[in-house]
């Protein structure tokens, strides 16, 4: 089942046509991954799906982007398609207040005041992100005092915690080490059962270790999109075959 | 799995003390590197006087004026009432609170409240926007005595307040707004953007990231320019003789008159009559200033806790 359709999507930055005609779907309880080269847009298609790119002056989107057959540029309430499709960030952004403050900010955002349901969903949401058992005696701590890893594991957990349907994760990885890198991948094969997740990477390697699907990106063009096994295996595209074989890129 | 950034912190302590560190630079290897670099001392010498001559020059005047101004403490001074025996600086000190809190409750909410909309609301890169940094910029190098001047034929004579507590509030509030405004917008601009996609990224509103996101972590800069505004009305005269006027007693209502600190300290030494108080008014003025700035200080290290 489609979780996502994109249909003839463009965007503009300005005079600079980003996107060209896109057009992809994304399964439900699948990892999608979307690779190419700095620049292609993969980054930009992924914020056009819980629209952060509103908050980019001069974008211009045309198009049709449908979550569960609703058109997200329509009468959604964006802040409610932020719910439902939650954003883990390249760089981990906790902010400056601590671990379960973190954590809470998305429930209590959305009205849950309950001291209770509260505990058991920062709780849940650390499990669900496998960082629970470093974090539960440091809840009150603040979050900056963490590695890199455990923080952007903590923005797991925080975007887990106001329950979407969906998770971006944008190049969350690339900034970590291998080990960190390990457990989210972890992670997001776990979450799958879940969740749709819908990752941007650099890395093909991660892309083929943990994607369902991928899509290759280039100059602003949705060049293929297959099973990620199709793709590496037997890429229907040149320019597939040459970037991921390395020879460009 | 353990966490080796705990591991790190908490085992990974040795008593150094004992160790003969080969990268440290011993006095004459030092001296070698002048002598191979001359021009090196010479720019060391310079900025080395340079720092000196500053603490020099703050310092004597401290010194100077607590030496002046110590002896001159007599409980007399601090009368009270005033009588033109005693020159009791008292009601002075309770206006100057008075004042300078009026002066806060009318300019911080305008100036915080602009520089949230210029920040956060305004398009970046308006030209409206450049405007108004402009203009308060200009506004926040004039001269006391020209929004002195202002407020004397605006709130004193057009308005008929009278020289009073409230024409010299809002002369103030209007005088240290720019500070307050520019302070606080850049405050908010060091917020970095990843607090705010990932406070939108949640489903937070503008509001919602604003408060509870924004400006907490911008605090202790809003703070400091509001320290600054203190150190401002503190320190006035020229704005406040003509607008606050320098009645002796205790400013009760809002349209009575009254001297703030500094304006008694300097009527007094512009009468020549009482220049040993002024001195001491000086030491109180001085701590005042002092305690203001440490206060603040603590109050922004409590605010920003969280943030390490």
């Amino acid at each position: 089942m489609d979780k996502f359709t994109i249909e003839n999507m463009n965007l503009y930055y300005g005079k600079f046509h980003a996107l060209k005609d896109v057009n992809i779907r994304m399964k439900k309880n699948r990892i999608t991954a979307f690779i190419g080269p700095s620049g292609c847009g993969k980054s930009t298609l992924l914020k056009s799906l819980n629209r952060m790119n509103d908050l980019v002056e001069g974008c211009k989107i045309t198009g049709d982007i449908r979550l569960d057959n609703e058109d997200i540029y329509g009468d959604m309430d964006v802040n409610i398609l932020r719910k439902r499709v939650g954003m883990v960030f390249q760089k981990a952004n906790p902010f400056p207040m601590s671990i379960y403050d973190n954590i809470a900010f998305g429930p209590r955002t959305h009205g849950i005041k309950n001291k209770c349901e509260l505990d058991q969903i920062v709780e849940e949401s650390l499990r669900d992100a496998a960082i629970w058992d470093e974090l539960k005696d440091r809840l009150k701590k603040s979050a900056l005092g963490l590695s890199g890893g455990q923080q952007q594991r903590l923005c797991i957990a925080r975007a887990l915690a106001v329950k979407p349907e969906v998770l971006l994760m944008d190049e969350a990885t690339s900034a970590l080490d291998p080990i960190s890198t390990g457990k989210i991948e972890e992670l997001c094969l776990k979450l799958k059962n879940d969740y749709t997740i819908v990752m941007v990477t650099h890395n093909m390697q991660q892309a083929l270790r943990i994607s369902d699907e991928t899509a290759f990106f280039l100059l602003g063009e949705m060049v293929e999109c297959n099973s990620t096994d199709a793709i590496f295996s037997n890429p229907q595209d040149k320019r597939t075959e040459e970037y991921i074989t390395g020879r460009f890129g | 799995m353990a966490n080796s950034d705990n591991i790190k912190n908490d085992a990974a302590l040795v008593d150094v003390s004992q160790i003969k560190a080969i990268n440290k630079v011993s006095f004459k290897q030092r001296m070698k590197a002048y002598k191979r670099k001359p021009l090196s001392l010479v720019l060391l010498i310079l900025v080395g006087l340079a720092a000196a001559i500053s603490a020099a020059a703050l310092i004597f005047i401290i010194v100077y004026v607590l030496v002046r101004g110590v002896p001159n403490l007599t409980p007399e001074l601090f009368s009270l009432e005033y009588n033109s025996d005693n020159v009791s600086c008292m009601p002075s000190i309770i206006n100057t609170i008075i004042l300078t809190l009026v002066t806060l409750v009318i300019s911080v909410p305008f100036g915080v409240g602009a520089a949230i909309y210029l920040a956060e609301y305004a398009k970046r890169g308006n030209k409206l926007v450049k405007v108004i940094r402009t203009m308060a910029e200009t506004l926040a190098g004039i001269p006391s005595i020209v929004y002195g001047l202002f407020g004397m034929l605006f709130f004193v004579y057009a308005l008929n307040w009278g020289y009073s507590l409230l024409a010299g509030a809002f002369t103030l509030a209007i005088m240290v707004l720019p500070t307050i405004m520019r302070t606080t917008e850049e405050a908010l601009l060091t917020v970095p953007d990843s607090y705010r996609e990932g406070s939108y990224g949640l489903g937070s509103g503008k509001l919602r990231t604003i408060m509870r996101i924004i400006l907490p972590s911008a605090m202790p800069g809003i703070l400091a320019g509001i320290i600054l505004a203190v150190g401002r009305i503190v320190g006035e005269t020229a704005a406040l003789i003509y607008t606050y006027g320098s009645a002796t007693g205790y400013a009760a209502g809002p349209f009575n008159s009254g001297r703030s600190l500094a304006v008694h300290m300097y009527v007094l030494t512009n009468e020549g009559l009482h220049t040993d108080q002024a001195w001491g008014t000086a030491v109180v003025l001085l701590v005042l200033v002092f305690a203001i700035n440490t206060l603040s200080a603590f109050v922004a290290k409590k605010l920003g806790n969280n943030k390490r």
